[in-house]
């Protein structure tokens, strides 16, 4: 029991990449066999996570569970985690969905062996990052992510579509859209990556704790370019909002999110908005405001436009849409925005208390999201695998035909349209209410954009459920099963008890963030 | 007895060339006569072997004859590199047809070869002047030995020509010496040109004239020309022998008239400055020239004419620097030379003889036809091309070295470049041995046991010069450092 | 004691001169000798990486016997801690190009024997300790592959390739021998021991031209811009496991050179041309990153990514500091495996599929996935992906830019401020635009549906290819996980060339 205390992290964090050894082994013809391991396996780093948070003392400052070993000490990197509440947060998140996940992929029958190997590296790839207290060690995980995102929407995804290059050449959109995800996202990290190296080299270490103390005092050895400290100071703080902006995304580098979610499979999705896009906005939190306190309430103001770009042109966007999926990707535009817009917040009002609610608001956001973004990318692969179609006109009125999953869907959209009760109006509240009284018509501008997430939530809502029954999937629609209710029902209860009584979550962000803010 | 001791390998020679007159007449079967190579090669090994058992100079020269011939290591390491061309040459002729039944041919061998020995001891103008021509006129009638053949004949004839002419130029240099200084002795030249009544362009211009009889000999540029007509009408044996063994004579007698005559300062040796600027001069020119228009060559044996020009050019780096080191490196190379260019001869006369043609094409498929002489030619060519473990390797550095040390690093550069043109068409040469087929590829070539021999000798000894070579640079050295006294 | 690194030198040699022995239409014998020995030195070669003693650092397992001493050249070899990786480099790429080329079927003997001369060439250079026995062995290496390349090569370009891959090396060399020479002489020390000539000083004005000289000449082998055309041809058109010990082993063995004989022993000449040769270096890198982007050949596009990709390593060494040492140290290993794994990779492909044009290939995952997956395992690692060996020889290669200027051994230069970190800017590109067509390959190659001509037609690989694969991707992998397990040795060779610039 010791061993497992004292080294909860590295087994939280490894124990996906070990599952994905065994599964390495198993034959691949086996598809069952290789299903159940993968899912059983991943409710081992659900088990630990759950040993974690309970072992996990909310009052406590400072990080938890910290572990640190050499790793690349000849360039000052070790291998360093611990854990405070934001990112307890967020690995509970993450261990929680990976399985739902799984399990909703079980209707993938094509080469699942590597699927089910890629997924479960993901895993590893994400828990790294909300884990790490490295530097370096942070952006490995960032970018080892990357990799199986890239094949899970290459391989796996939508077989339809066709996209059409400059140049006249058209390739399969799912390929486009890997490929788009992988090189905007790697093209984007560029700069972080040699702000890192930067910082590395002037400073010496990558130890975060370290450099919260350094790095903002370290003047002297900052003249790169012959330019002042202060100017370099802010082009690093630039790279690493570009980064993360984009990975969140901000408008206007969201335009590979789209495309990528409509492409992926229906779990890449689920772990695609679920996951992965929170990986931009913790990196806000955990790098880009304590790195750089005094650029990021310089620049919140911008940060704070872009939020609220994303917020109103995501939920446009979204309304404008055809597709049932695509829909919900630039509704996780518009959600975002909300998380970036308290992140802002946060950052201009250093120190009072309106950061630590908008902060709070952001990371409970950040979790709600998870939940009805996983949801709603889980039930429009629900009604696609049954339909084979994505197209918002092509359905009508299937509530009379699958009324379970039509009150499942109306549960989620709520959900996700922030229905006082459920989960996302806490959060959404909360931003607001820190947001105001120091960004007020930013704010402002983004209820507006609350207005039309209302607008393309009902027309989602609409179109498929309501109106007149399309004939033709009479007969061939069926009801929601039960390995899908399996999924989702887990989900639908978070939403509903964080929307109840969210003190048990907040509890423990708010520790954490009342450290970093207050 | 200390004169014997001198002069040892050459009265061995005449001793050999008595026992070959007499065979000769003995053994009437021509089949029997073949044995006659058997003798000229074992007699050239033995004589090598008990030259350095008896006869091995001391760290002082001896003089004999009145200061005509000197026993010292230079001396001794050239007349080694004599008989050892001479037994390889033995063995590879006595295949050869039209050459290898021949008594007449091992005694000219043997005569000429008598004279490369006194080319190396000479030190004395007149003695000098004998010795060249006793190692000549042989060689003359060598070239042009296949009557029957006319370029075999042309050969002989142009040989000849140029030989006569730039002899008599030489003589003429030779008397012009004598008539300023009024000695014959090469090392009392010096003193006698320093004494201050001469001018410079006098000494200059005499030393050109002397010189030039040395260039034709070492085929440096400008008096190459006869050397790609001559290699190519000869029998290969002769060609071969002419390019290593006459051509190492020639630089012997280079070595010592040049830096025993001409020194920078008399008696702290260098070599005088005008001269050194003419040699380099045409250093460079022998070594661009040759390589150059080896480039264009499509017969093989053109091909190692024009080469052997150019790495003549090579050996010129070592007498430019003209000192011990140089002097050294110079010598170091003819030693490696000789085994390198001897193997290439030896397979080129195999060759030709079994597919009756030199040009370049026909050794496509050489190596499915024979793995061994494939092997022997690479070998010889890459060392020729420089490359380690290889004789030619070594020697390239050290005379390249002896530039540098000279800070002539112009030289070197030259050097260097000159030599990345030599792997480009010995290169070529392989690519035919090695990548093309032929039609021709399962009929087998085949190698006589004295070819054979002579091949696995030289192949063995490029190798070992190639890779144990601190024995073989002691020589050379020691070779040098008599010149310094 | 043992002379473990004389025996590791010849035992390549000794093995190719045994073949010899055996009459050439044994195949099966030929091969087995040929593995036998490969393994051998492998073995031998992680005892001797394994077994250096990073607390002693300095030179280990030395041997030194007198080759010519009138002239100082002696027999010398050692190791330190950049060249063990490098050691342990060549053994693994003997080893698994043996494996992958079983199924040569022209002259299996003669091939083995070559490429194991070779082996002896490249391992010779990379122990020795001596002016003199470098360029030995550095001749030697050179050769074979002219061979290799000209008889068992792409029919189409292998004689074109071949010599211009020669003669580029050969001018390279023979152009730092005489900065070499000139070093012998001007030391006055009349020795070619390189231990004693780092000791030499030379003085600045030789310094300044010397070190071009010998630098350039040595990194003509490293394909260092603009001297690297010869590389990807000679790529193209050589047999796969030739294409493996030539941009695995042979472009190190330039760059190595370079290192040891141009920057360790002219330190000063070093500082001074620096600025020139990391511009160089930085648009080797783009440059060859962006070529490889537009070829449609399978192996052109591997063949200037190793152009690319030794750019990084040139980067780290031009930036004179500690950092930047590091990353190339681990660059060269890392790009060496990788290099080996891809021209394995494709290989196997080419062998099956008789095109690599890569317009015409398509979903060979279904036939060889393991050949996929090693093949993407070196795409991301070409990528500088982190958690495999590309990140961590690269990462110090990029912090060393930033430092150039800090750095206590590169002084006179000027714009060091911002020459260097914008190089690291640029540079940077590289790794989009090598992702851009490292995926465009993987797609194009491996995945999309399979062209109707290869139905049925393309065998699986067989069991010593896998072995192959697996062994080099393992150690890339193993490398990017743990960093340990080579960075600390690099580490104590690297401290030894900042001692000789003065540093601490």
């Amino acid at each position: 029991m010791d061993f497992i205390h004292d080294n909860i992290l590295t087994l939280v964090l490894f124990s996906p990449a070990a599952v994905a050894l065994v599964l390495l082994f198993l034959p691949a013809e086996e598809k069952g066999l290789l299903r159940w391991t993968a899912f059983t396996g991943s409710l081992v780093p659900l088990a630990l996570t759950l040993v974690l948070w309970f072992g996990f003392d909310a009052s406590a400052e400072g990080f938890q569970f910290e572990i640190q070993a050499l790793w690349y000490d000849a360039i000052g990197s070790s291998y360093h985690l611990g854990v405070d509440g934001i990112s307890l947060a967020m690995v509970l998140l993450t261990t929680l969905l990976v399985p739902l996940a799984i399990l909703a992929s079980y209707s993938i029958d094509d080469k699942i062996k590597a699927y089910m190997i890629l997924f479960l590296l993901l895993e590893t790839g994400m828990l790294g990052v909300f884990l790490s207290l490295d530097l370096l060690i942070f952006f490995v995980f960032y970018e080892i992510g990357l990799v199986p995102m890239y094949f899970l929407i290459n391989l796996w995804g939508s077989e339809k579509g066709e996209r059409k290059l400059w140049g006249g050449m058209t390739v399969p959109a799912r390929t486009y859209a890997s490929f788009k995800f992988m090189v905007y996202t790697m093209g984007a990290s560029l700069g972080l990556l040699l702000a890192i190296q930067m910082i590395g080299a002037v400073t010496g270490t990558f130890d975060l704790i370290e450099l919260y103390e350094v790095w903002q005092t370290s003047d002297a050895s900052l003249e790169v370019f012959g330019l002042g400290a202060a100017t370099v100071r802010s082009i690093a703080f630039w790279a690493f909002v570009v980064a993360f902006a984009l990975k969140v995304p901000v408008w206007p580098f969201h335009t590979w999110l789209p495309d990528a979610h409509t492409e992926a499979p229906t779990a890449g999705s689920m772990i695609l908005a679920g996951v992965l896009l929170k990986l931009g906005a913790y990196g806000f939190i955990r790098l880009v405001i304590p790195l750089y306190p005094a650029e990021s309430q310089t620049f919140a103001y911008a940060l704070a436009f872009l939020a609220t770009m994303a917020i109103v042109f995501g939920a446009f966007a979204a309304y404008g849409q055809r597709d049932f999926k695509r829909l919900v990707a630039y509704s996780s535009v518009n959600h975002m925005g909300f998380v970036v817009l308290g992140i802002a917040a946060a950052a201009l009002a250093q120190g009072t208390e309106h950061a630590t609610i908008a902060m709070n608001g952001a990371v409970l956001q950040m979790f709600n999201h998870g939940l009805s973004a996983a949801g709603m990318f889980f039930l429009v692969g629900v009604i696609y695998d049954r339909t084979h179609t994505r197209d918002l006109e092509a359905y009508g009125g299937l509530f009379a035909l699958v009324p379970v999953y039509g009150g499942i869907l109306i549960f989620t959209s709520m959900a996700s349209l922030g229905l006082p009760g459920l989960n996302g109006f806490v959060s959404e509240f909360l931003v607001v209410r820190g947001a105001w009284p120091v960004l007020t018509g930013f704010t402002a501008l983004s209820m507006l954009g609350l207005l039309f997430t209302g607008a393309y939530i009902l027309k989602g809502i609409k179109s498929t459920l309501h109106g007149p029954l399309n004939t033709h999937w009479v007969g061939h629609l069926t009801e929601i099963n039960k390995r899908e209710l399996f999924v989702i029902a887990p989900l639908m209860v978070l939403m509903l008890w964080l929307g109840i009584w969210p003190a048990w979550l907040l509890s423990v962000i708010n520790g954490a963030v009342s450290a970093l803010f207050g | 007895m200390t004169m014997i001791l001198a002069l040892l390998p050459e009265i061995l020679l005449v001793v050999l060339t008595g026992f070959v007159l007499v065979f000769d007449l003995v053994w009437r079967d021509p089949a029997a006569k073949r044995n006659l190579g058997w003798l000229t090669a074992g007699g050239a090994f033995l004589i090598l072997a008990v030259s350095w058992l008896a006869a091995r100079p001391g760290t002082a020269p001896l003089e004999v004859w009145g200061g005509m011939l000197r026993h010292d290591w230079l001396a001794f390491t050239f007349k080694s590199i004599g008989l050892v061309g001479l037994g390889v040459t033995a063995l590879l002729s006595m295949d050869a047809p039209g050459l290898g039944k021949k008594g007449e041919y091992y005694l000219l061998l043997l005569t000429s070869t008598i004279g490369i020995c006194l080319m190396g001891a000479s030190a004395d103008m007149i003695m000098l002047f004998l010795a060249i021509e006793t190692t000549s006129i042989p060689l003359y009638v060598l070239a042009g030995f296949m009557k029957t053949d006319d370029r075999s004949t042309e050969a002989g004839f142009k040989y000849l020509l140029f030989g006569a002419m730039t002899s008599s130029v030489m003589a003429y240099g030779f008397s012009l010496l004598f008539g300023f200084t009024g000695t014959t002795d090469l090392y009392e030249l010096a003193q006698g040109l320093a004494s201050g009544e001469l001018t410079e362009v006098g000494i200059v211009f005499s030393a050109m004239l002397v010189l030039v009889g040395f260039a034709f000999k070492i085929s440096m540029v400008p008096f190459h020309f006869w050397a790609p007509d001559v290699y190519e009408g000869a029998p290969t044996p002769v060609a071969g022998f002419l390019s290593t063994a006459s051509k190492a004579a020639g630089f012997a007698v280079l070595i010592r008239f040049a830096l025993a005559a001409f020194p920078a300062e008399p008696g702290l040796g260098g070599l005088d400055p005008i001269i050194t600027i003419l040699l380099a001069g045409a250093c460079v020119a022998t070594m661009t020239l040759g390589n150059t228009i080896a480039l264009a060559q499509n017969n093989i044996k053109r091909l190692l004419a024009y080469s052997s020009i150019a790495h003549a050019g090579y050996v010129l780096l070592g007498v430019v620097a003209a000192d011990v080191f140089g002097i050294a490196s110079a010598v170091f190379y003819l030693l490696a030379y000789l085994l390198t260019n001897l193997a290439a001869f030896g397979v080129v006369m195999i060759v030709g003889r079994a597919v009756g043609s030199d040009e370049i094409s026909a050794y496509a498929g050489l190596s499915r036809r024979s793995s061994g002489l494939a092997l022997v030619m690479l070998v010889a060519f890459l060392s020729l091309a420089g490359v380690p473990p290889l004789a030619g390797f070594i020697g390239k550095i050290w005379v390249f070295a002896a530039v540098v040390n000279q800070g002539m690093y112009v030289l070197a550069f030259i050097g260097v470049l000159n030599a990345i043109i030599g792997v480009y068409y010995y290169l070529i040469v392989l690519k035919f041995v090695y990548l093309y087929r032929s039609d021709d590829e399962d009929k087998p070539i085949r190698i006589t046991r004295p070819d054979a021999l002579a091949l696995g000798l030289l192949t063995f000894g490029i190798i070992l010069v190639g890779t144990i070579f601190a024995p073989w640079w002691g020589i050379a050295d020691a070779a040098a450092a008599a010149i310094f006294g | 004691m043992f002379p473990i690194l004389s025996v590791i030198v010849f035992t390549p040699l000794v093995a190719g001169l045994l073949l010899f022995l055996i009459p050439g239409e044994r195949h099966s014998e030929i091969r087995a000798t040929a593995l036998a020995a490969a393994a051998f030195t492998l073995l031998l070669s992680l005892l001797v990486y394994f077994g250096y003693d990073q607390g002693a650092a300095g030179y280990q397992f030395t041997e030194k016997y007198d080759w010519l001493p009138a002239l100082g050249v002696s027999y010398y070899v050692g190791v330190d801690g950049i060249n063990a990786p490098l050691v342990l480099l060549t053994g693994l790429v003997m080893f698994t190009g043996v494996l992958i080329s079983w199924g040569i079927d022209d002259r299996p003997r003669e091939f083995f024997a070559f490429l194991f001369i070779l082996a002896t060439g490249v391992l010779g250079v990379f122990v020795a300790l001596d002016l003199f026995m470098l360029f030995f062995f550095y001749e030697i290496a050179v050769f074979p592959m002219y061979l290799l390349i000209a008889i068992w090569g792409w029919k189409q370009t292998r004689e074109y390739a071949a010599m211009k891959l020669t003669l580029y090396l050969f001018i390279g060399s023979v152009i730092a021998l005489v900065g070499a020479l000139g070093m012998y002489f001007t030391s006055g020390l009349g020795t070619f021991d390189m231990i004693a000539l780092e000791a030499a000083d030379f003085p600045l004005e030789f310094q300044s031209w010397a070190f071009p000289v010998v630098f350039l000449g040595f990194a003509v082998l490293g394909g260092i811009f603009p001297f690297h055309n010869w590389s990807p041809d000679g790529h193209v058109a050589a047999p796969t496991a030739v294409s493996m010990f030539h941009a695995g082993v042979l472009m190190k063995l330039g760059a190595f050179a370079a290192l040891r004989v141009g920057m360790m022993l002219l330190p000063e000449g070093a500082q001074m041309w620096m600025p020139v040769i990391i511009v160089f270096a930085m648009i080797n890198v783009v440059y060859g990153a962006f070529i490889a982007m537009v070829q449609t050949d399978f192996k052109y596009v591997i063949g200037y990514s190793s152009v690319s990709h030794m750019g990084l390593v040139m980067l780290g060494l031009a930036t004179l500091s500690r950092n930047g040492f590091i990353g190339a140290g681990v660059q060269m290993f890392s790009h060496g495996v990788m290099t080996a794994l891809f021209f394995a990779a494709v290989g196997m492909v080419y062998d099956r599929a008789h095109t690599r044009d890569i317009n015409k290939l398509g979903g060979m995952v279904r036939y060889m996935p393991l050949v996929a997956v090693a093949f993407i395992i070196g795409g991301l690692v070409s990528m500088g992906m982190p958690g495999l060996s590309g990140f961590v020889a690269e990462f110090p290669i990029f912090m060393g830019l930033w430092t150039a200027s800090t750095s206590p051994i590169n002084t006179n230069w000027p714009y060091a401020g911002w020459v260097a970190p914008l190089m690291a800017v640029l540079a940077a590109l590289s790794i989009v635009i090598t992702a851009s067509y490292i995926l465009r390959v993987i797609r194009k190659v491996f995945f999309g549906p399979i062209p109707a001509e290869f139905e049925g037609h393309i065998g699986p690989i067989t069991a010593l290819d896998k072995i192959a694969l697996v062994v080099l991707a393992a150690v890339l992998v193993l490398l990017g996980v743990f960093p340990r397990l080579m960075v600390p040795l690099v580490e104590t060779g690297v401290d030894n060339v900042i001692r000789l610039f003065g540093g601490a």
